[in-house]
C-alpha cells in the first residue's frame, strides 16, 4: 500500500525565522524546522476550529433526557 | 464540551419509519455476513462514536491512518476502521451498489460500496500493531481478515440488541447528560477491568479538579482469563453506590472489540471519549496493551505528537499502596522503598480472586471484592 499522492507542499518564512527555529529545535523531538512549523499550526488551527455549538437540536434534547431519566441517569 | 472530533457529530442511523422497508430492501440487495466486531464498528460508525468516520475506509485513508496517524483531511485517527471479505465475496461486489450488512441472520445495515481492495496484511498489522508477531492477537487476527476490504459510508437499519443496553449511551446521549449535570470538565475513564483502588484513586485524583468522571468500560469480545462483562458492570455499579459522589460518576459501556494495539489504540481511546463529550482523557501504564510489546508509557509519549487532538490526556504514573504512607500513592509522592510497596497487580489480584480469595482492603474495596467472589463465573472461558 505506497501512497499514490504527495501530501505535502511548501510555504516561505523569513531565512532569520527559519535560523531562530533551527536553534530552538536543537535537542528536542522535533526533526525538521517543517515539522515543528506543522506542530505549531496544528495546534492554532485546532484551538480555532473547538469554538462552536452543541451537536443537537431542542428536540433531541427533550428525547433523549426522557431516556435518561428512564434509566436512572437524571432525576 | 469540545466539539466532536473533526466538527461534526456523525448519524448513520435510519428513522424509525423507514425501517420497516429499508429492513425489506436489504433481502434484494448482495449481502455481507459481518463478525461481531464488524456490527460494533458498525454500529459505533453509526451513532458518531468514531465521528467523523461516516462509514469504512478506503484505500487512501487506510494509507493515511497508517502511514501519518491521520485522514486525509489531517484530522487525528490512529486506527484502521475496515471492513474484510473473502476473495469469493468480492468477486459478487461492484463499486457503486448497495450491499447489505448481516449480523446473525438479521440486516444490521446498508453500505454504500464506494471502493473495494486488496490490502497488504503485514503492512497493516506491522504499523498498527508494530510487530508481525502472531502471538499478538492483534496480528493473530489480521493474518486471518480476508483479503480484501470494501469502503463506504453505512446506514444503520437496527441497533443490536444487548445484555447491557440499560447501561449504553451514544454520544449525543452522552454529551446531553452532561449537560444536564452542569459539568464542563469531564474525565473519561477506559477500562476492561474491576476497579481495585488504583484505578479509584486516579479517578478521584482527576475529580478533584474536574466536574465528573465518566466511566466508559469497553464491553465485547475478549481474551480468555479477562473478567466478564458482567463482573465489571456489577462491580462499578457497587463502587459508583458506595463510594462517589452521585452528581459526579457517571458510567456507560462502550461496545467495542479491543484491537490491543497500545500507543496507538489509547489515541483511539481518546478520540471516541471526545465524542462522548470528555475534555480530558486518563492514560495510564501501558494503555491498550498486551503482553511486552510496548514499553510501559510509550502510549502516553505518542500523544506528544497531537496538538490538535481536542481532548487533554491525564497521564497518570502506576499507584501502589504504601505501608508507610498509610494508603494508596506513586512514585512521584512516595519517598519510601519498594518494600514497604504493595502493587495492584492485576495478575496477583486476580489470582486471588480465582481462589475464592479476597484481595487485601488496601487493594480492592471488600464490596468489589464480594461481588467478584461470589459471582459463579466471573472469567471469561
Amino acid at each position: 500500500m505506497k501512497e499514490r499522492r504527495k501530501k505535502f507542499t511548501t510555504v516561505s518564512i523569513p531565512t532569520p525565522l527559519f535560523k531562530k527555529i533551527e536553534e530552538r529545535i536543537k535537542d528536542t523531538g522535533f526533526t525538521s524546522v517543517s515539522s515543528y512549523v506543522t506542530y505549531v499550526l496544528r495546534e492554532i488551527v485546532a484551538e480555532e476550529e473547538e469554538k462552536t455549538e452543541e451537536p443537537f437540536t431542542k428536540e433531541d434534547e427533550e428525547r433523549v433526557k426522557a431516556r435518561l431519566r428512564a434509566l436512572g441517569y437524571i432525576d | 464540551m469540545p466539539k466532536p472530533h473533526g466538527g461534526k457529530l456523525i448519524n448513520r442511523i435510519l428513522e424509525e419509519k423507514d425501517r420497516k422497508k429499508a429492513a425489506e430492501t436489504a433481502t434484494d440487495l448482495e449481502k455481507v455476513e459481518i463478525s461481531l466486531a464488524t456490527a460494533t464498528d458498525t454500529e459505533n460508525i453509526a451513532k458518531g462514536v468514531f465521528s467523523p468516520l461516516e462509514g469504512f475506509m478506503n484505500l487512501e485513508e487506510l494509507e493515511n491512518v497508517l502511514n501519518h496517524k491521520r485522514l486525509p483531511n489531517d484530522i487525528p485517527w490512529t486506527m484502521p476502521i475496515v471492513l474484510d471479505v473473502q476473495e469469493e465475496k468480492a468477486k459478487n461486489l461492484k463499486e457503486g451498489d448497495e450491499v447489505a450488512l448481516y449480523f446473525q441472520n438479521k440486516p444490521l445495515a446498508f453500505m454504500h460500496l464506494e471502493q473495494k481492495y486488496k490490502f497488504d496484511k503485514e503492512e497493516l498489522a506491522k504499523k498498527t500493531f508494530g510487530t508481525l508477531d502472531t502471538a499478538h492477537p492483534g496480528v493473530a487476527k489480521t493474518k486471518e481478515m480476508g483479503n480484501y476490504l470494501l469502503a463506504g459510508k453505512i446506514d444503520l437499519i437496527n441497533e443490536p440488541k444487548g445484555p447491557y443496553d440499560r447501561y449504553k449511551l451514544s454520544p449525543m446521549e452522552t454529551r446531553i447528560l452532561f449537560k444536564e449535570k452542569g459539568w464542563k470538565t469531564i474525565v473519561g475513564f477506559q477500562t476492561r477491568n474491576p476497579p481495585h483502588l488504583g484505578h479509584e484513586y486516579v479517578q478521584k485524583t482527576a475529580l478533584a479538579f474536574l466536574d465528573g468522571v465518566f466511566i466508559n468500560p469497553v464491553i465485547g469480545r475478549k481474551k480468555k482469563g479477562d473478567f466478564t462483562d458482567e463482573v465489571i458492570l456489577e462491580t462499578y455499579d457497587v463502587l459508583i453506590e458506595n463510594y462517589y459522589l452521585k452528581d459526579k460518576a457517571v458510567m456507560s459501556i462502550l461496545p467495542f472489540e479491543m484491537r490491543y494495539a497500545g500507543p496507538r489504540e489509547a489515541i483511539f481511546h481518546a478520540i471516541v471519549r471526545k465524542n462522548f463529550g470528555c475534555t480530558h482523557f486518563i492514560v495510564g501504564r501501558d494503555h491498550a496493551g498486551v503482553g511486552s510489546y510496548y514499553a510501559p508509557y510509550e502510549a502516553q509519549e505518542l500523544f506528544e505528537e497531537f496538538p490538535d487532538l481536542g481532548i487533554a490526556p491525564l497521564f497518570f504514573k502506576s499507584f501502589f499502596h504504601c505501608k508507610k504512607c498509610g494508603g494508596v500513592t506513586n512514585e512521584k509522592a512516595c519517598p519510601h522503598s519498594e518494600k514497604d510497596h504493595i502493587s495492584f497487580s492485576g495478575t496477583e489480584i486476580r489470582d486471588m480472586l480465582s481462589r475464592g480469595e479476597m484481595p487485601p482492603k488496601e487493594l480492592m474495596r471488600p464490596e468489589v471484592s464480594q461481588v467478584i467472589v461470589k459471582h459463579p463465573n466471573p472469567f471469561v472461558e
